[in-house]
């Protein structure tokens, strides 16, 4: 099989309310900005795919209107996800190891601020038995945060801790939305929004948009000198019934890291999809990364764009790794509440 | 057992989202004209391709249409077809026709109200003028024309209007 290198990666700054902006005129600049860095235009893509969601837009095919910010002509190939673009560059990898491509462009976008997050996102769940219940988001993930703090996996001081960390690594990331500093005091004095997450524990109403291009072998040394490859990728998912799921811990993630033999890699940096603040030390500890530098972008606490967010997990290891040389990163995309699919992704850069 | 206690085998459960619709930069400034009464696409710096209304991109070439190109309220009809089925709220009593307007100049069209003319006497290609409601009544909205109507001049071979990229 083909490797696969991350040959460029570029992120809208995020913002609380894009406002006049349309997703068309989100994803454009990224775009731009992620050719003009490599100096290759939509002719030199082989395949392009896009991750979103319509229910954000409140309209049927939305993601068919966000290909008006891509070259289209001559015409191309062409797939969407109607998941988070971490989705998308999975399926643009199998493209690539194929033989189908040797280059592709993957892009995110998601604006979250025109209407309600919690109802549009209970929308995604089983629509059958959840759905109709309408449970909101931050709900969900509270039940986990219950279960996580009643079972002593986690603290209260490590929801804290992962909350003034994020806006501390927010204060040296460009693209984030939050960087003032918080205090204990003032983290303390924050209002539960469904117990035992405050409303600092959530992460903000984001819009934004994230683009990458990802190469073969042959083709990523063209581009670069120092290709980070996607050593391995891993996506599994849990069942759709909450009550039927452990929330203590997470069988997805676990049979990932032992499908793709992480347990003896030492990583240099991580960037998790961890969009609640229990979501951190929890993912942290499963992962064995507790000595890592993890989420030095400050993460989804400081800015989540949604069906964006766990591409930028991805992109943010891969820059983190360019910039530092580091030979080893992980990052992690999820989907669904509770942690419900989740995606493992070892990116390695060979000196 | 009275009636309304009876087993039910479904419910409905109406799903009830609120948005606040954003219609991009390139269409607010689209629109804001239009409230003026003048109707001006954008046209793509690369194929010259003139859009309207525009979206804020060129889907061929993937950028931005920084150039405004003010177009006149005259066109051909591109596409038509006749509606018999009446929609429940519309005050338009069927039969009527609703067609795809091909501004001069621009490079794409978009649908309208077709009337003033016998329906048996719609064509392909045939020339068309906006008809204006009263300027009081302009809004930020295409509705500012109540219908586009016949004008007496030549029709328009509309395999012409086929795109040509300069």
């Amino acid at each position: 099989m083909k490797k696969v290198a991350i040959v460029g990666y570029a992120q809208h700054k995020i913002l609380p309310n894009a406002g006049a902006l349309n997703e068309v005129e989100l994803i454009m600049p990224v775009v731009h900005k992620v050719f003009a860095d490599l100096g290759i235009s939509q002719d030199d893509i082989g395949f392009t795919c896009s991750g979103s969601c319509d229910y954000l837009q409140g309209a049927a095919f939305a993601f068919v209107e966000g290909l008006s910010a891509i070259q289209t002509y001559p015409p191309i190939k062409e797939s969407h996800v109607e998941m988070d673009a971490a989705w998308a560059l999975y399926e643009s990898i199998l493209k690539v190891k194929m033989g189908d491509a040797d280059t592709a462009l993957i892009y995110g976008f998601g604006k979250s601020s025109p209407g309600n997050l919690d109802s549009i996102i209970s929308l995604q769940m089983d629509p059958y038995y959840i759905a109709p219940l309408w449970p909101d988001r931050i709900s969900l993930a509270a039940l986990q945060a219950q279960v996580l703090l009643q079972n002593n996996i986690i603290s209260p001081d490590d929801m804290m801790a992962a909350v003034l960390e994020a806006r501390q690594h927010g204060a040296s990331n460009l693209n984030a939305l939050l960087t003032d500093l918080l205090t204990e005091d003032l983290y303390g004095s924050d209002a539960f929004k469904s117990s035992p997450l405050r409303g600092l524990d959530c992460p903000p109403i984001s819009d934004g948009a994230s683009a990458m291009i990802i190469a073969s072998e042959e083709k990523a040394f063209e581009y670069t000198d120092n290709p980070i490859w996607i050593e391995g990728i891993d996506h599994r998912i849990e069942s759709s019934n909450l009550g039927s799921r452990d929330l203590a811990t997470s069988p997805s993630i676990e049979s990932s890291v032992q499908h793709l033999q992480l347990k003896k890699v030492h990583f240099d940096v991580a960037e998790l999809h961890t969009q609640f603040s229990h979501e951190l030390p929890f993912l942290r500890k499963l992962l064995n990364l507790t000595n890592v530098p993890t989420n030095l972008s400050g993460g989804p606490l400081v800015g989540n764009v949604m069906m964006c967010a766990g591409l930028d997990a991805i992109g943010k290891t891969f820059e983190a790794m360019v910039n530092d040389q580091l030979t080893h990163g992980l990052a992690h995309a999820t989907s669904g509440p509770c942690l419900q699919h989740n995606m493992i992704v070892h990116l390695e850069r060979h000196s | 057992m009275s009636n309304d206690q009876a087993p039910k085998d479904y419910r409905e459960s109406l799903i009830h989202l609120e948005y606040q619709y954003t219609a991009g930069s390139a269409t607010t400034t689209f629109l804001n004209q239009v409230k003026e009464g003048r109707l001006v696409g954008q046209a793509c710096p690369k194929c010259q391709a003139v859009y309207v209304p525009p979206r804020g991109s060129c889907p061929r070439d993937g950028i931005a249409t920084t150039i405004e190109v003010p177009l006149t309220d005259k066109g051909c009809i591109e596409s038509f077809t006749v509606v018999h089925i009446p929609i429940p709220g519309n005050p338009i009593v069927p039969p009527y026709v609703c067609a795809m307007v091909r501004l001069d100049k621009a490079n794409i069209s978009f649908l309208h109200l077709i009337q003033g003319v016998e329906i048996d006497n719609i064509r392909i290609g045939m020339r068309i003028q906006a008809v204006w409601k009263p300027k009081e009544e302009w809004t930020h909205s295409l509705e500012n024309i109540k219908w586009f109507a016949p004008i007496d001049e030549p029709d328009i071979d509309v395999s012409t209007l086929r795109f040509q990229a300069s």
